[in-house]
């Protein structure tokens, strides 16, 4: 498979993710500031910030509805739900001969309905209903996707965005939220306490599934366990980083390159981590550090792969 | 048709004006063509209410499959639908028959006129083409000559524009021997008519062409360099600001084949590769839809990062087929093209099937003094020019306009060609809720490899804007499905 194609699937992939991310995490945010008597409304809109990455041009202004309408439609900002689908479409259509039509159709249905006027209509009479038919419409892609595409090396590449892109999403997530998790303020009441845990578990869509682990007794411990170290939940990042190893393997049997030692033994490094680290080890170090540590290997993993299979030079490859 | 019928067609047809032109749909007396009467009844049958539904669901289909070409030169959505006709422009076996052999015919002389221009020159020694018309050609590729083409395929794809006259006889207005698109429109106006009518389609027996591409992959791998059995095809894109980049995806999703940029591509000791996941890849054929000039910077234009760096050695080499060839602009030039039925006879020995539009040379002083001063009666046509740009319509034009034209030809008098001003035909069109006739032209698509191929039918373009003569997407102009009939 052409280079090119390969980072535009990859790019692809990694902006659909994270627009469903943003979208999710804008969405339990919104509802969660309907209880006023725990975290201020500011001290949310921050965290939700931070735990996107630290977007510039979002500070927080005092106008809820004005934040989470620049936080979707603004075109010009990179955290932005619609630059990310812009950034998907585009990718997508730079490789329009890989992936299926109903593919590009889904993705370019989704790409005209967030800039149609009505979308707006409807955000300003119920933010959340318009938010729930952009993860519809992703969701949607999604599927599509998986049921029409060939899962051959291209349908590789789609994978490997997504679950680098959410593995890097979680890690964040929980480095932002952790010290709130276990440093509770002492003016939050034990229900409110509740919501915050919850609230986090939504914004991996992983409350359900993890009240079937562990029923619907949320403890900060075992929710970090959850979105950590669970090998069967799709958003954990344990889950995320066997995925990345599959893939790795894939890449190969569907015709790549074999992958060079680096990457196999950077993926094998953050697996073992995952794989072999108690969360009570975790509790009892750095906490922050270690989940920082993950971002940093999955960076390093990315780079690797950009160099090895898109950017890689002429002379090496006329070499081998 | 019974009374009822006609009744009813009036109300469709409106004020539907019937002149000298030839009516694709209606006899001078107003009635309707016998192929077009099952037609003209659905129509008057349909409420319509029912028409702009299907009308609208056609619309949409185009829209969510992202059917769209790009606009230069403007911010604001510069990705647009291509306007698209809802009515199907028929034309009868009969008619078919001759346009394929005469596309045919003039096919294989054109391929020998540049085989031999590039080669030893006979034409020209013979005095049947002027040398220096040859030589001043914009597109002349003097890097061309002597070189071996593979197979001696120099135009493996053409799109020719055919106009019918008021006679109902189809002429070549021109020949498209770089890089011909629009046949993706072709493919996908074709999807949507058998969803928007399809009973009616199927009750006219119309001759598919679904099978374009697969002729088109086949026409390709028979060109190959010698001893590549499996050759790797490529379509090679100038990328996705190109206007025609839809059409660039399409053709490569159903070959099968990459799609792929200049930047994809590396030469190393005179072979072509490309860079894939798995290291480098040797290419063998490139169907090429970048312009000449983007295609290699070591030979033509150095600014121009679209192609590929030493492409045109590794082509000399004999080790990768790009087709079409270099320098087949040549044998498009507008002053060359008034030569094509020439050629025809001297390389064929045969008559011309279709005929060309009389064209004045204004390299030739008499001819030039007769279109100066009948510049509000002909179109002028700068000959290197396509998409209907530099170009002068007599009588529709302003008195500067000519001022500047005149000005112009006196500057460069080989630079332009004349021909009269054509009434060509009119197809009926769906505007508003009633018919209005459109002119039109039609746009085949022929394949030139080991055999010739013609898939029945073609690009039917049509000015859309009332009394426009200019049919080309980028100033305004639509398109229709094409409907060859079996019988």
């Amino acid at each position: 498979m052409l280079s090119r194609v390969a980072d535009s699937l990859y790019w692809m992939s990694r902006y659909v993710e994270r627009a469903e991310n943003t979208v999710r995490q804008l969405d339990v945010t919104m509802s969660l500031m309907l209880d006023t008597g725990g975290v201020s409304e500011r001290e949310r809109w921050q965290r939700l910030v931070a735990s996107l990455g630290k977007p510039a041009g979002l500070d927080w202004n005092g106008n809820l509805e004005a934040m989470a309408h620049k936080l979707v439609f603004d075109n010009l900002n990179h955290a932005a739900v619609t630059f990310c689908v812009n950034g998907a479409r585009e990718n997508a259509r730079q490789v329009r001969e890989e992936i299926s039509s109903e593919q590009w159709q889904r993705l370019n249905r989704l790409f005209h309905q967030i800039h149609s006027p009505q979308v707006e209509a409807q955000f300003s009479s119920s933010v959340s209903d318009a938010l729930s038919s952009i993860i519809d419409g992703i969701h949607l892609f999604k599927g599509v996707s998986n049921s029409t595409m060939i899962h051959g090396q291209g349908w590789q590449f789609i994978r490997l965005g997504r679950y680098l892109e959410r593995a890097y999403a979680t890690a964040t997530l929980l480095e932002v939220y952790q010290p709130d998790l276990f440093h509770p303020l002492a003016r939050e009441h034990e229900g409110h306490q509740y919501l915050e845990m919850v609230g986090l578990l939504r914004c991996c869509t992983s409350f359900e599934a993890y009240c079937q682990v562990y029923t619907a007794d949320v403890s900060p411990a075992r929710i970090l366990e959850f979105l950590l170290l669970n090998c069967d939940f799709p958003h954990a990042i344990r889950y995320c980083v066997d995925n990345m190893r599959d893939v790795i393997e894939s890449i190969q049997r569907t015709g790549g390159r074999r992958p060079p030692a680096e990457l196999i033994a950077g993926i094998g490094r953050l697996h073992a981590m995952l794989d072999f680290t108690t969360i009570a080890e975790i509790i009892s170090g750095d906490t922050s550090a270690f989940l920082h540590n993950i971002r940093e290997q999955c960076l390093r993993i990315h780079e690797q792969i950009y160099r090895y299979y898109v950017h890689y030079s002429i002379q090496s490859a006329l070499a081998s | 048709m019974n009374a009822s019928h006609a009744v009813e067609l009036d109300t469709l047809f409106g004020e539907y004006p019937l002149d000298r032109a030839f009516d694709e749909m209606r006899e001078p007396d107003g009635s309707v063509r016998p192929h077009y009467r099952a037609l003209a009844e659905t129509l008057a049958g349909l409420p319509s209410e029912e028409l702009q539904r299907r009308k609208q669901s056609a619309d949409l289909s185009f829209l969510t499959q992202g059917i769209t070409f790009t606009v230069y030169g403007r911010d604001e959505g510069t990705e647009r639908i291509f306007p698209y006709d809802l009515l199907p422009r028929l034309i009868t076996a009969q008619e078919w028959e001759r346009i394929e052999r005469g596309l045919t015919q003039r096919i294989t002389a054109l391929n020998l006129f540049l085989r031999d221009v590039y080669s030893v020159e006979k034409i020209l020694n013979d005095k049947i083409v002027p040398r220096e018309l040859v030589y001043s050609c914009k597109h002349y590729r003097r890097q061309m000559r002597g070189l071996q083409v593979p197979r001696n395929v120099y135009v493996a794809v053409v799109g020719s524009d055919l106009l019918r006259l008021d006679s109902g006889e189809f002429i070549v207005l021109e020949d498209n021997l770089r890089v011909p698109s629009g046949v993706s429109y072709m493919l996908s106006n074709r999807r949507v008519m058998k969803r928007t009518f399809p009973q009616l389609f199927s009750s006219y027996g119309v001759r598919p062409i679904e099978h374009y591409s697969q002729l088109l992959l086949s026409t390709l791998r028979s060109i190959a360099p010698e001893g590549r059995p499996e050759p790797n095809i490529v379509l090679l894109t100038p990328g996705v600001f190109n206007s025609a980049y839809f059409e660039h995806t399409f053709l490569a999703r159903q070959m099968g084949i990459d799609l792929v940029e200049g930047r994809d591509l590396v030469t190393h000791d005179n072979i072509v590769y490309m860079r894939t996941t798995d290291g480098l890849k040797r290419v063998d054929v490139i169907y090429r839809r970048v312009d000449d000039d983007f295609s290699d910077p070591l030979i033509f234009r150095g600014d121009s990062s679209l192609g590929c760096a030493g492409l045109f050695n590794a082509y000399r080499a004999g080790n990768v087929t790009v087709t079409n060839a270099f320098g087949t602009g040549l044998a498009d030039d507008k002053a060359v093209y008034a030569y094509v039925t020439k050629m025809i006879r001297y390389y064929l020995d045969e008559d011309p099937i279709l005929n060309n539009v009389e064209t004045y040379l204004l390299g030739e002083e008499k001819q030039r003094r007769y279109v100066l001063a009948n510049l509000d009666k002909l179109v002028v046509k700068a000959v290197g020019e396509s998409g209907g740009y530099g170009m002068l319509i007599g009588p529709h034009s302003t008195v500067q306009q000519r001022e500047e034209f005149a000005r112009q030809i006196e500057a460069n008098p080989r630079n332009y060609i004349a021909q009269p001003t054509l009434e060509f035909s009119r197809a009926p069109c769906l505007i508003g809720d009633h018919l209005e006739p459109r002119h039109v032209d039609l746009r085949p698509y022929i394949l030139f490899g080991d055999k010739v191929n013609i898939v029945p039918g073609g690009l039917t373009r049509v000015a859309l804007e009332k009394g426009s003569l200019v049919v080309n997407s980028s100033q305004g102009g639509g398109s229709k499905d094409t409907w060859v009939l079996e019988s």
